[in-house]
């Protein structure tokens, strides 16, 4: 069933996005930034979550490790390196950094499945952050390491200083949409497909041939390579690298985001990471009692919604004949 | 070697609390393959309305025991009217995202009800002395506790081990379709072990809190600590939870007496330690029946 999605609603998304700064106040331009970070790191643990089937509790570890990473070589804290804050030199370090973590972590957690594997991941993170709270003399304690500089990307003679507010929108779109694309043709292919069949049935995927285990290796390592990504994008913006940003209550944060928003779909983390991050901002000034609310929101979403908010939209489209008709429209 | 004394007792205290945590969890997941993430609310919520007995009616042993019937009918409404038919691996992020629900709700309507701030619980008059030991003085009611926990592990075993109920329970956990199959209301079984098992954590709360106090948070960090015992210990496990709780309860004591800096560092390294080299825990089944 092809939805509209991608020929009608994509573009026009992307149109507002573009234009947001134009009328945005600096306010609401930093909560969509953080928006889009999460999203980049709900988008990653999807990967694992929704389409291999394999729920990590401990995503937090690589989103506050690109953090960190991005941290230790721009800010000029002390403590930290304060080599460059080139992103085209900060990129592919945090890339490396947390794929050889990924690797590192994935080849123990992996041998276990299920709810042991959930709690592996959890202790692997919580093992960072304990690193990072307690280990004041390098990483900085429950401070974390502030100071980032504003990031630039220099070559050769060209350099794009991002000092602003509006500039740095751009950059996280840039990253968000490219994340976006490039996931989707992840979950498209074969590859794709593969961890999907895994996630059905793994011991069916092995008597077929397919090596469950590179492949469950391989998906948790690019799961982790872009959770630090959206951790860097988000220390960028802020300023700072925060020990929060391993700990598991992020892990639990980003997991509601998949879920709410319908795991196993892109766009999904996307409208769980809006509605979990800009929730509490927007609720907490009219109600005091609002977690209540937010815990009872969980619920209906498990009584009425269980495919979450993207399982909404199916089928109001596959309901609304005014969807129905574009749909044909534009399939001719 | 008096320090060493005091915090191996202090260790075992925090393990026996974990314990009937522990096998509140271990029993729920060991029967419905859910992990209740509220679990930590009901302690939570079973402290507080202990406190809140303690000071009105200045009853302590009433508490202690209408406080997880009461806590137990919560949970026995919660499974009728919202875990019911979402049992079953395909519907686990459901029951994920269900069981924190339930826990944010408990906790914040805990907070507005019994405040932000931390409350101190004072343990019942006759068990607020300090009784000679080895040599060095020991609050009686950390003493009463280690005796309750053993008791309490005696009788969940000889109640899972020598009466019928019992015996479906520990059936269940190996070979859940054969019970359904002998015509055992599996349904009723499930209600009465997720209130059971929220009861066991009420109590827990009550008996903890004048050594834990009560804070709004605490059901999040007693929540992990008891996933980590259960984890441990292989889920579904009744022993399992008792070595793993000794084993997590010292390690978190020493840890915190003798390497603040490692202290949590260490819980989770025992952990991963324990799950690499057994990967269902120390006594768990495998899983995917």
């Amino acid at each position: 069933m092809r939805l509209p999605v991608t020929k009608i609603l994509l573009p026009v998304l992307l149109l507002a996005a573009l234009l947001l700064p134009l009328g945005a106040r600096p306010y609401v331009l930093s909560l969509a930034i953080e928006v889009m970070a999460f999203a980049i790191f709900a988008m990653s643990l999807d990967l694992l979550l929704g389409y291999t089937g394999l729920p990590s509790f401990g995503h937090a570890a690589f989103f506050g490790l690109g953090a960190y990473t991005a941290a230790y070589l721009s800010s000029n804290h002390p403590l930290a390196l304060g080599l460059t804050s080139n992103l085209l030199l900060l990129l592919p370090v945090v890339v490396l950094v947390t794929a050889v973590t990924a690797l590192f972590v994935g080849f123990f957690a992996l041998r276990t499945s299920g709810v042991y594997f959930l709690m592996i991941t959890l202790a692997f993170a919580q093992m960072l952050f304990s690193v990072a709270i307690r280990w004041t003399a390098v990483t900085g304690g429950s401070d974390g390491l502030p100071g980032i500089p504003a990031p630039h990307i220099t070559l050769g003679p060209l350099q794009w200083l991002i000092n602003s507010r509006q500039a740095y929108y751009f950059l996280a779109l840039a990253f968000f949409v490219l994340t976006y694309w490039l996931l989707r043709r992840l979950v498209n292919s074969p590859f794709g497909w593969t961890l999907r069949g895994i996630r059905e049935n793994e011991a069916r995927m092995q008597a077929l041939g397919y090596a469950t285990f590179r492949y469950k290796i391989a998906v948790f390592i690019i799961a982790g390579v872009f959770a630090g990504l959206g951790g860097m994008l988000l220390a960028l913006h802020f300023r700072h690298a925060s020990p929060e940003n391993l700990y598991w209550t992020i892990s639990g944060q980003v997991m509601i985001m998949v879920i709410i928003g319908g795991a196993g779909t892109l766009t999904g983390p996307i409208l769980g990471a809006l509605l979990v991050r800009l929730f509490p901002q927007i609720a907490s000034s009219y109600l005091d009692r609002w977690e209540t609310v937010e815990g009872v929101i969980f619920i209906l979403f498990v009584l009425f919604a269980p495919r979450g908010i993207h399982g909404i939209y199916v089928y109001w489209c596959s309901r609304v004949q005014v969807f129905t008709w574009a749909r044909k429209l534009l399939n001719t | 070697m008096d320090n060493f004394l005091l915090q191996l007792l202090n260790g075992l205290v925090t393990s026996m609390l974990l314990f009937i945590m522990a096998a509140g969890l271990s029993l729920i997941f060991g029967q419905m393959r859910v992990i209740n993430l509220s679990h930590g609310a009901f302690y939570l919520v079973g402290g507080y309305m202990g406190l809140t007995a303690v000071k009105q009616w200045g009853a302590f042993w009433p508490a202690l025991l209408l406080t997880p019937l009461l806590v137990g009918a919560m949970g026995w409404l919660a499974e009728q009217f919202l875990l019911r038919g979402r049992y079953g691996r395909e519907r686990q992020l459901q029951q994920v995202l269900l069981t924190f629900g339930v826990a944010l709700v408990l906790s914040d309507l805990a907070e507005w009800r019994w405040g932000a701030y931390t409350q101190t619980v004072p343990p019942p008059v006759f068990l607020a002395t300090a009784v000679p030991l080895f040599g060095l003085q020991f609050p009686l009611y950390r003493l009463a506790i280690i005796a309750m926990g053993l008791l309490l592990a005696l009788a969940l075993a000889l109640f899972l081990g020598r009466t019928r109920l019992g015996a479906i329970l520990r059936a269940g956990v190996t070979h859940p379709h054969t019970v359904s199959g002998l015509g055992i209301d599996v349904e009723r079984v499930f209600a009465a072990t997720f209130a059971g098992g929220v009861a066991l954590a009420a109590l827990a709360g009550i008996l903890g809190s004048p050594i834990t106090t009560l804070y709004p948070g605490l059901d999040f960090e007693i929540l992990i600590l008891t996933i980590v015992v259960v984890v441990i210990g292989g889920l579904g496990s009744l022993r399992g939870a008792f070595v793993g709780a000794l084993l997590i309860g010292l390690t978190d004591t020493f840890g915190k007496a003798r390497l603040p800096e490692f202290s949590l560092f260490l819980i989770f390294a025992v952990m991963a330690v324990v799950l690499l080299v057994r990967p269902s825990g120390l006594f768990g089944v495998e899983e995917g029946h």
